[in-house]
């Protein structure tokens, strides 16, 4: 195995406020290697934003990293200095926050903000500054008349699109996106994702994504980490995942979506409601909401067991793994 | 209340009424002479007990659209009435209140619409307040912690006390969700409501809106991009391209025969996880014209379908059977020639088009 572009240790972010620890990532180990695409679903609330921030060294207070490492080519970005963190990030590494709002300017246009971006990193031309916006602006499927506008003059979506099209400003080696494509209609996902899959395919890049759409995990994504209260639940490869799904919230999750084909039918979620996770339940975080829970779930936690090439934390794989010795 | 001079020309069972909606903004400078066209003539209907799904491509002006009906922008040109009344001759304060409290908004980005120096429930403490005055301060806080249950914010007590930077992204948009319940609304306007949710809790938030409509009669223009969670919810569709209504209908009808190419294009870019992915489409998902557009169908340097009649006039809805209108020529063409068959050329396409190349 080459050694990966970016590799996650033990990592645990918890909110410290006045009243509770918020443990919103437990203990998440994963690796990516250069050009591979890892999907991220969960639960609202679940800690993917949280997990994405703390890879991006993003965090401010309240959050803390309480555990873990995140070594991003040789390098561990929790050790960096601010200052050495800038040189890296957006060069190196870009982020698309959830909220595209959040993370524009609203008193700047789209234009300028692209400007500042990359004349931060390298001089470069105003003539070139103005090639490559509109490049990337065309590339998510904006006219580049709107260069000019301010953030509150885009649409919902336009905005999401203008956050991505910064972030391939640079060809970075990592692109962090959370749910980057929720304000998008199918049509500009599917061609916007295309896109994406392409310029990761030229450059090699890889891609951490959060999303709620599991077409497009099933369709775009190399390997999946499904995620339950701020836990890796399942990490593997998409296609066994999406086959034979082995955490049963996993399948759940499967199995909760609607159709736009075929005879409409009751939609029931899963049962029971997100834990708490400044007091999460004992044993595994699941087990009151699981249907298959066993008497020990409520006070064991389960590991990651290793079925294949998928891990999953849950005791329904102790068991089978011990039968099979 | 007295019925206004101005009421709608046939004053129906329509709870609300669009009649040639329009909303350009200028682009540039105010010597600018460059229109942005977010929606042109729109003849929108919600009946009472109504939801109305409003999909279409991103930009092409929905939430424009739910921005006038909030009376958040005035329109450029067009009126808008509600239950019979004019809604731009409200000018009384105590008329807006009374507006406002029928008919709340749920703002598409929730990280903007909320004050980050208040905590959450301060926003609807103060909805409950300005529009529920019969409530005494132990019902409101009663009345918020059964609207934040209701979106599935528990333990709801815990959560009205946080603040917005506080919460996740899905967390803050039920919030807006909420706020709007407090109010208890004849329509929602519903900005993209669930798109930060998982499959879930967007459940929840789907039976939810469906109990709200079945035990309390409520409407809601329910504005979308998940066309299965509209096909699940909504009576009646709306689909939006470049500013126009370019077809609406009873939903399963339009999802099942969509008689627009664009519709067409939409669904058959719908995924579905259980599937394979679709081959991606020739598609050039060049964006529209909508600075200065000029006539002609907005559709049509994307459309496969596209004659010569389609750059020179704009086409205008048509119906196409009952309750069902398409703008689109050839659309109009080809069920006059089949009138009665049911399927043209173009729906027979449509049929297919889960792998259309
Ligand atoms: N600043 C904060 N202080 C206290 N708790 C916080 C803070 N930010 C987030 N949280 C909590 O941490 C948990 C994880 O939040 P996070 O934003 O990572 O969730 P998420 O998985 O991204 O959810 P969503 O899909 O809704 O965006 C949530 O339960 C949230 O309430
Ligand atoms: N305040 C404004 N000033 C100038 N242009 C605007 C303004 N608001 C919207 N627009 C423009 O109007 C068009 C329609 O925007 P709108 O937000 O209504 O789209 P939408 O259908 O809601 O899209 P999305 O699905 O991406 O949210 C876009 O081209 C946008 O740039
Ligand atoms: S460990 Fe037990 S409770 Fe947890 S998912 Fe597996 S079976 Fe369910
Ligand atoms: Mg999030
Ligand atoms: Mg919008």
């Amino acid at each position: 195995m080459p050694e990966p572009l970016l590799d996650v240790e033990d990592l645990s972010v918890s909110y410290l406020t006045d009243t509770a620890e918020i443990g919103a990532v437990d203990r998440v180990t994963l690796t990516l290697q250069a050009g591979e695409f890892l999907g991220v679903v969960g639960e609202s609330g679940c800690g993917k934003s949280t997990l994405l921030f703390a890879i991006a060294q993003l965090l401010s207070p309240p959050a803390e990293i309480t555990s873990g490492r995140v070594v991003f080519r040789g390098q561990d970005l929790v050790r960096l200095s601010d200052s050495e963190l800038r040189h890296v990030r957006w060069r190196d590494y870009s982020v698309v926050m959830q909220s595209a709002m959040n993370a524009l300017n609203p008193m700047k246009s789209i234009g300028a903000q692209f400007k500042d971006t990359m004349r931060a990193h390298e001089r470069i031309s105003a003539d070139a500054i103005r090639t490559r916006s509109a490049e990337v602006l065309h590339l998510v499927g904006i006219d580049d008349a709107h260069l000019e506008s301010y953030p509150h003059q885009l649409s919902g979506g336009m905005r999401q699109r203008a956050m991505i099209a910064m972030a391939l400003l640079f060809t970075p080696q990592l692109v962090i996106m959370d749910e980057p494509t929720s304000a998008l209609d199918v049509v500009a996902q599917r061609s916007l994702m295309t896109q994406i899959k392409e310029l990761q395919q030229q450059f090699g890049f890889a891609v951490i994504f959060v999303t709620h759409d599991m077409s497009v995990i099933a369709h775009y994504s190399d390997r999946v980490m499904v995620m339950y209260a701020g836990q890796v639940a399942e990490i593997g490869d998409t296609g066994s995942i999406f086959e034979s799904p082995l955490h049963p919230y996993s399948r759940g999750l499967l199995d909760a979506f609607p159709s736009v084909r075929g005879p409409r039918r009751p939609l029931s979620g899963i049962p029971g409601s997100p834990p708490d996770l400044g007091r999460p339940p004992s044993g595994c975080r699941f087990h009151p909401r699981c249907s298959e829970a066993m008497a020990q779930c409520t006070t064991t936690e389960p590991p990651l067991y290793s079925v294949g090439d998928t891990q999953v934390r849950c005791l329904l794989y102790a068991e089978q793994l011990r039968d099979a010795v | 209340m007295s019925q206004p001079a101005n009421a709608a020309p046939d004053s129906d069972d329509a709870l609300l009424r669009t009649t040639g909606l329009t909303r350009h903004f200028r682009l540039g400078g105010l010597l600018s002479r460059r229109m942005l066209h977010a929606v042109d003539d729109l003849n929108l209907v919600i009946h009472e007990r109504e939801i109305v799904a409003l999909v279409g491509e991103s930009g092409s002006g929905k939430t424009t659209v739910a921005r006038l009906l909030a009376m958040l922008y005035p329109p450029t040109r067009g009126t808008i009435h509600y239950r019979g009344r004019s809604v731009h001759r409200l000018r009384s304060r105590k008329d807006v209140l009374w507006y406002r409290g029928e008919v709340p908004m749920v703002f598409q980005d929730p990280y903007s619409a909320m004050n980050p120096v208040f905590r959450v429930s301060h926003g609807v403490m103060r909805n409950l307040k300005l529009h529920r005055r019969d409530l005494d301060s132990a019902q409101r806080h009663e009345e918020a912690e059964r609207v934040f249950d209701v979106v599935g914010l528990n333990p709801a007590g815990d959560m009205l006390r946080k603040f917005p930077y506080e919460m996740s992204g899905g967390q803050r948009q039920r919030v807006g969700f909420a706020q709007a319940l407090a109010v208890r609304p004849k329509l929602i306007l519903a900005d993209e409501p669930v798109s930060m949710l998982d499959v879930s809790i967007r459940a929840g938030i789907l039976n939810m809106m469906a109990s709200l409509r079945a035990d309390e009669g409520a409407s809601i223009l329910y504005i979308t991009h998940d066309i299965a969670s509209a096909r699940y919810v909504a009576d009646r569709i709306v689909v939006m391209y470049a500013g126009y209504a370019v077809e609406q209908g009873p939903t399963e009808v339009v999802l099942s025969r969509p008689k627009h190419p664009y519709t067409q294009l939409l669904l058959s870019a719908v995924p579905d996880p259980r599937e394979k992915a679709a081959p991606v489409s020739a598609d050039s998902g060049e964006p529209p014209r909508v600075i200065d557009p000029g006539d002609g169908c907005r559709f049509r340097q994307r459309c496969p379908y596209a004659i010569d009649e389609c750059a020179r006039v704009t086409p205008l809805l048509r119906s196409m059977g009952p309750g069902h209108d398409a703008a689109c020529h050839v659309a109009v063409a080809d069920a006059e020639d089949h009138r009665g068959e049911g399927f043209g050329p173009i729906s027979s396409v449509a049929k297919g088009t889960d792998t259309v190349a």
